[in-house]
């Protein structure tokens, strides 16, 4: 934000020259035949992934050695902007040499890295981030094609920001445990939501089944459901305040909490009446029970037990009534 | 060679309009509005200029062409000026737009949207053209605007101006119209289209950037927005942009004088172009020749996404442009692709050539040659044209 951002660049200043040399001259470009895989001895697989409707596709290839399991051949085919195929190319060349399973830990994150021209300068520019997920989504693909497996089954986690892997386990526990109430922050802790955006709400780049602003959401609701908790019992309000129900409820909740456990320890209990403003007082009548009833400290220090805390815990004018 | 085909984007400032503007810097800086020789010394060529804009545009003496900073400011003050007088008034409660105009009047909108006002986004049909009688279905006594463009920036698509300004002027609804991509590529006269309220913008007609133009009908003057020391009739206050009003002067000029070359020459360099273009396999262009801006093309190049052609263009120095799914910040697929509805695979695959009556033959030739180079090169790299082994089973149709 500020001066860099009121003037904006085109988003080519900002790809790396690795990007910039893949895209004019990638190096693994091209397609695998049966005939070629055939002659290497190999199995090819062929698997897609994206569509042009949404503006980036990709088709890799790979010769895989039966026995070994290792990618021997590695090329691609991609539908896309210059950061498309550049990660396609990366991709393809990460590829290389590696067993499928050991591929299948290849993330768009080892993508962009492989393709910055130094350690600490993005490959490229945020929004194309995204171009790269398709790059780590289509090696599970071929992956699964060649184990003869789901694709879902190589992601243990689900994954709300693809550009940046953040799953929602881990977006759930820091809204929690920071009390994130904005995207901004969100971004600001896991980078999530940093890159393509489409994660943040619908109508981004791509449909997703969990965005940032349903957990925003979500973790509102839960706070809200916890604070009406909480006026249903009127816990927040000065006792005065209260309804007559929110009163009953404070009251019994006191007992609850420092008187009853005694009185049944003693074979009683109470119940509570009603509650009226008299004057300066706040008449509580009560009704003892069970073996309370009748007791010689029912009208002496149980009683004075009972007011002392329902005074301290309360309001200052509480007087206990019992009938 | 370069290039410049971008011309629905800016345009190069012609030499002319650049040698008028260039003594208010250094030699007659005065603020019109003091009182001195300096102040003086700009008050002809202001008229001057003034007098041309308003020929430019066939405006009555009697109505006012304000000067703005640009055609954004422009859609703004009517659409919020709009909004004090109608909406929050509650006086009316609804504005037409098309869905394909400008991000400046598309926003505008959006914003009255969200104080509560309703808007209708007038469809485009399947060639990317507006059928004026619609614009008849949704009005209603509480329409308070209807917005147009006279044509559309992407596919050059000219919309029926004088039939929607007769059918507002029947229902007794405003009726304004962005008219940057028109000015210099159509005739455009503001008493025989009914128009109340015009948008225009110098840069888009070889003038100056930060000089535009709200033209407002007499007696249709709108709230302002910029109050201050009362310039422009108090329409709006700001120090006058000599310079600008100068340069737009002249390039209104030009414009006009330049306008038989615009829709003769330059349409057929363009046809003949487009022609060429259209030999090469799997191309696309939606919109009808004779109902274009006789400067643009929108192609599609199938299995190309825009913006790697235009990088390819680019690496040539050529310069086109793209609203499609990478160029742009939000990777959003090309709006009024979309909105035609084309097939959607192509909608990621248009490219926009933009011609100027400063394109040569020469040039355009030059850029069919590394159009061709171009798309033989992205055609090798792309899925769309991939080996697939028998039986494969394709999963690049479907959305993912």
């Amino acid at each position: 934000m500020g001066m860099d951002s009121l003037i904006g660049g085109t988003i080519w200043d900002e790809y790396s020259q690795k990007v910039t040399d893949l895209m004019n001259n990638p190096q693994n470009m091209g397609e695998i035949t049966q005939e070629q895989a055939d002659e290497m001895g190999a199995k090819l697989i062929v698997a897609d992934f994206g569509a042009e409707s949404c503006g980036d596709a990709v088709r890799l290839y790979w010769a895989v050695h039966p026995k070994s399991d290792v990618i021997m051949l590695s090329k691609f085919k991609s539908f896309g902007c210059g950061t498309a195929i550049a990660s396609s190319d990366t991709m393809a060349e990460l590829c290389k040499g590696k067993t499928v399973d050991e591929a299948v830990k290849i993330t768009n994150i080892d993508v962009e890295m492989a393709m910055r021209d130094n350690p600490e300068t993005p490959a490229v520019p945020p929004q194309k981030m995204h171009c790269s997920v398709m790059a780590y989504d289509v090696i599970k693909k071929a992956a699964a094609q060649y184990k003869g497996v789901d694709m879902e089954s190589f992601e243990k986690e689900i994954i709300v920001c693809e550009c940046a892997r953040v799953t929602l386990s881990t977006l759930k526990e820091v809204i929690r445990l920071n009390d994130l109430t904005s995207i901004e922050q969100i971004t600001d802790y896991t980078k999530a939501g940093a890159f393509c955006k489409s994660c943040i709400k619908p109508g981004g780049h791509e449909a997703k089944d969990i965005y940032l602003v349903d957990l925003l959401e979500e973790y509102e609701q839960e706070k809200m459901a916890k604070s009406a908790d909480a006026v249903a019992s009127g816990a927040n309000l000065p006792f005065l305040e209260m309804t007559v129900v929110q009163k009953l409820k404070a009251v019994d909740k006191v007992i609850d909490d420092n008187i009853r456990q005694m009185l049944i320890m003693d074979g009683g209990d109470m119940e509570i009446l009603d509650i009226k403003e008299n004057g300066e007082n706040i008449d509580i009548y009560i009704r003892y029970l069970g073996a309370c009833n009748g007791c010689a400290s029912s009208s002496t220090g149980t009683l004075f037990a009972i007011e002392n805390i329902l005074r301290e815990k309360l309001h200052p004018e509480i007087r206990v009534l019992p009938i | 060679m370069r290039v410049y085909l971008d011309n629905n984007a800016t345009t190069i400032v012609d030499p002319h309009v650049f040698e008028q503007m260039e003594p208010f810097f250094v030699q007659k800086y005065g603020n019109p509005n003091s009182l001195h020789q300096f102040a003086s010394d700009t008050h002809a060529p202001l008229k001057s200029a003034m007098e041309k804009i308003y020929a430019g545009i066939h405006a009555h003496k009697d109505d006012n062409v304000v000067i703005t900073s640009c055609a954004t400011e422009s859609n703004n003050w009517v659409f919020k000026s709009i909004y004090f007088e109608y909406i929050i008034t509650g006086r009316k409660n609804h504005i037409i737009i098309s869905e394909v105009e400008h991000p400046s009047v598309i926003a505008s909108a959006k914003f009255l949207e969200s104080q509560g006002c309703r808007v209708t986004y007038l469809p485009i049909n399947n060639e990317g053209l507006i059928e004026a009688q619609t614009v008849r279905d949704y009005i209603t006594d509480k329409t308070a605007l209807v917005s147009i463009m006279w044509a559309n920036n992407e596919t050059g698509a000219i919309f029926p101006i004088e039939e929607i300004g007769e059918i507002c002027k029947e229902k007794g609804v405003l009726f304004h119209t962005d008219a940057v991509q028109a000015i210099g590529k159509l005739p455009v006269d503001v008493q025989s289209a009914n128009i109340d309220y015009l948008t225009l913008s110098a840069h888009k007609f070889h003038g100056p950037k930060g000089v535009g133009a709200l033209y407002m009908k007499k007696g249709k003057e709108l709230t302002p927005l910029f109050h201050g020391g009362s310039q422009m009739g108090g329409h709006r206050s700001g120090t006058l942009n000599v310079a600008g009003i100068v340069g737009m002067g002249k390039a209104m000029e030009q414009a006009v004088d330049a306008l038989d070359y615009e829709m003769a020459d330059i349409r057929e360099m363009r046809d003949d172009f487009e022609d060429k273009l259209l030999e090469i396999e799997d191309t696309f262009v939606v919109t009808p020749r004779d109902k274009r801006t006789p400067n643009t093309i929108l192609i599609s190049f199938r299995g190309i996404e825009g913006e790697s052609m235009l990088w390819d263009l680019n690496r040539s120095n050529i310069a086109a442009s793209t609203g499609s799914a990478c160029a742009s910040e939000d990777l959003e697929a090309n709006s009024v692709m979309e909105a035609i509805g084309a097939a959607e695979d192509l909608a990621h695959t248009a490219i926009r050539f933009s011609l100027s009556r400063y394109t040569t033959q020469e040039e355009l030739e030059f850029t069919l040659a590394v159009v061709k180079e171009a798309v033989t090169r992205l055609r090798g790299i792309s899925s769309s044209y991939a080996y697939a082994p028998e039986g494969h089973e394709s999963g690049l149709d479907a959305h993912h």
